[in-house]
């Protein structure tokens, strides 16, 4: 294994090059399906659908999760709060954890493990069996009816079940905090009210859209591309594979720049 | 009306096409035979914008396919139909709503109207009934005659047909071959058929061409093949096992 210097060097450089490509072809992708976006006709049915499978049929993960999460937030946060006496911080604890972290960024897990890897086995499959291909030679623009739909339903329907993770989590936190552990109720919402402001709650609104985005382009972006890492059902696997793993990465990454940048 | 002058094309180093130059007439159809992986499906695509070649040209109506973009593209695009190996319907939709799809999405015809003309020409394929039916549904036979209908529909000036007949019993693969051709009667579209079904082909098509190792070996009338002195050509077309095509 004694690789030249240059050797190396030229691997590096290769290796650079192929991921600002990745990236570039990516940041293609998602300005195009933005273009149309704003370009008519935007097909209406097909969003609805898409808003039905991304947000409706994931109501029920997100209370299950926003429930548990909110609880063991109350049950580690009364206590360690209990250690120094404050446990009438307790409600915002668990509420600013909830609407500034928690909620977005496990809802955000949540579509990508539910819909996200569906969309792009989806548009995969349809890619290995020329679905595509046919969408393109009638004339059409494939992105209208799988790309558009699918980053519209995104930006729609992360906020509102994040906005329900939030409400069930915080909830749970009660439930733990008041009704198992006796902090007084209306400490935890009193205290709640006084520490939680607009722009917290406009904090989570915006990362939740931004994780919107990201879950659906990433899902679209890798199963459109399913031709490019592999055919067949391997090349599905590896598509479905990728956008969980790079969704995820994304949502952290993009998550701790937000919240450092921006607020 | 297509004219394809020195086509390359290579896939991981590997050269599929190796100089092709063709031409096909307006309201003719060719039938494109060659051993497996000879870069017909290749060809084929070519043609169709699908693949852009690494040296050449496609030329439809004189404009050259690899080079238009978005609008011109569309329209050109429009006038083409393209029946895949595995009939590429869209899976999620009824039979009915995938022969549909194109009128409701490239005319202004009202529902009632697309009903009618989609009824109808199930009717012509033999598919009446099964409009309800999911692709996964069917018979490989009825995908192929749905996918068929779906192309048709719109009457495509273009019509490339990837083996039509493939995977399908020879009762259904001469229903399939009569109707390609009772459709170009019916209106003459200019196709391109990739085919195996040898014999059979050659009873509706203008020219054939055989591609050998990513080149036209020959073409002319199904007659001038089926007389071809050349013994790749006979050893091909009478399907025998030895000769100079070896595949071990």
């Amino acid at each position: 294994m004694n690789e030249s210097p240059l050797e190396l060097i030229r691997r590096l450089g290769a290796s650079f090059l192929f991921v600002a490509d990745r990236i570039g072809m990516m940041g293609i992708f998602l300005a195009k399906a933005f273009l149309y976006c704003f370009i008519p006709p935007l097909k209406v049915s097909l969003i609805l659908k898409r808003i039905r499978f991304i947000g409706l049929q994931s109501t029920l993960l997100i209370i299950l999760t926003g429930a548990f999460t909110g609880m063991v937030l109350g049950l580690q946060g009364f206590y360690t709060l209990n250690r120094v006496g404050s446990t009438a911080f307790l409600g915002p604890a668990v509420a600013l954890s909830i609407i500034k972290e928690m909620g977005p960024v496990i809802t955000g897990f949540m579509v990508t493990g539910r819909a996200g890897s569906a969309i792009a086995a989806e548009i995969g499959i349809m890619r290995i069996s020329e679905q595509i291909d046919a969408i393109e030679l009638m004339g059409l623009q494939p992105f209208r009816y799988l790309v558009v739909p699918n980053l519209l339903a995104g930006i729609i329907a992360l906020p509102l079940l994040t906005a329900m993770f939030d409400v069930v989590g915080i909830f749970g936190g009660y439930l733990v905090g008041v009704k198992l552990l006796g902090v007084s109720g209306g400490i935890y919402f009193g205290e709640m009210a006084a520490s939680v402001t607009m722009d917290h709650v406009l904090e989570g609104l915006y990362k939740s859209l931004s994780f919107g985005v990201i879950i659906t382009w990433v899902g679209c972006y890798k199963g459109y591309n399913t031709g490019t890492i592999g055919w067949g059902a391997e090349g599905v696997s590896k598509a479905t594979t990728q956008s969980v793993v790079l969704s995820s990465v994304m949502i952290l990454i993009w998550d701790y720049f937000m919240t450092s940048i921006l607020f | 009306m297509i004219e394809i002058k020195d086509l390359h094309k290579s896939f991981a180093g590997v050269k599929v096409i190796n100089g092709i130059t063709l031409d096909v007439k307006k309201g003719e159809i060719l039938a494109l035979i060659g051993g497996s992986g000879q870069g017909k499906s290749v060809l084929l695509k070519h043609m169709a914008g699908l693949i852009k070649p690494d040296q050449g040209q496609v030329l439809v109506d004189g404009k050259e396919i690899a080079k238009l973009r978005g609008k011109t593209l569309s329209q050109l695009r429009s006038r083409l139909g393209f029946l895949f190996q595995g009939g590429a319907l869209f899976d999620s939709m009824t039979v009915f709503d995938n022969v549909a799809f194109p009128l409701r999405e490239k005319t202004k015809l009202g529902e009632t109207e697309i009903r009618k003309r989609v009824i109808h020409e199930l009717e012509q394929v033999g598919l009446s009934g099964e409009e309800e039916k999911y692709p996964t549904q069917l018979s490989g036979g009825m995908i192929k005659r749905a996918a068929l209908v779906r192309e048709l529909i719109w009457k495509p000036e273009i019509m490339f047909f990837d083996e039509p007949t493939a995977g399908l019993d020879p009762i259904i693969g001469q229903t399939i071959m009569n109707l390609i051709d009772t459709i170009h009667k019916r209106f003459p579209f200019t196709g391109i058929i990739v085919t195996h079904e040898i014999p059979k082909v050659f009873d509706i098509v203008n020219k054939v061409a055989m591609l050998h190792e990513g080149a036209i070996l020959t073409e002319g009338s199904a007659e001038e093949i089926v007389s071809s002195d050349d013994p790749i050509v006979q050893q091909f077309i009478k399907g025998e096992t030895e000769g100079p095509i070896n595949y071990y």
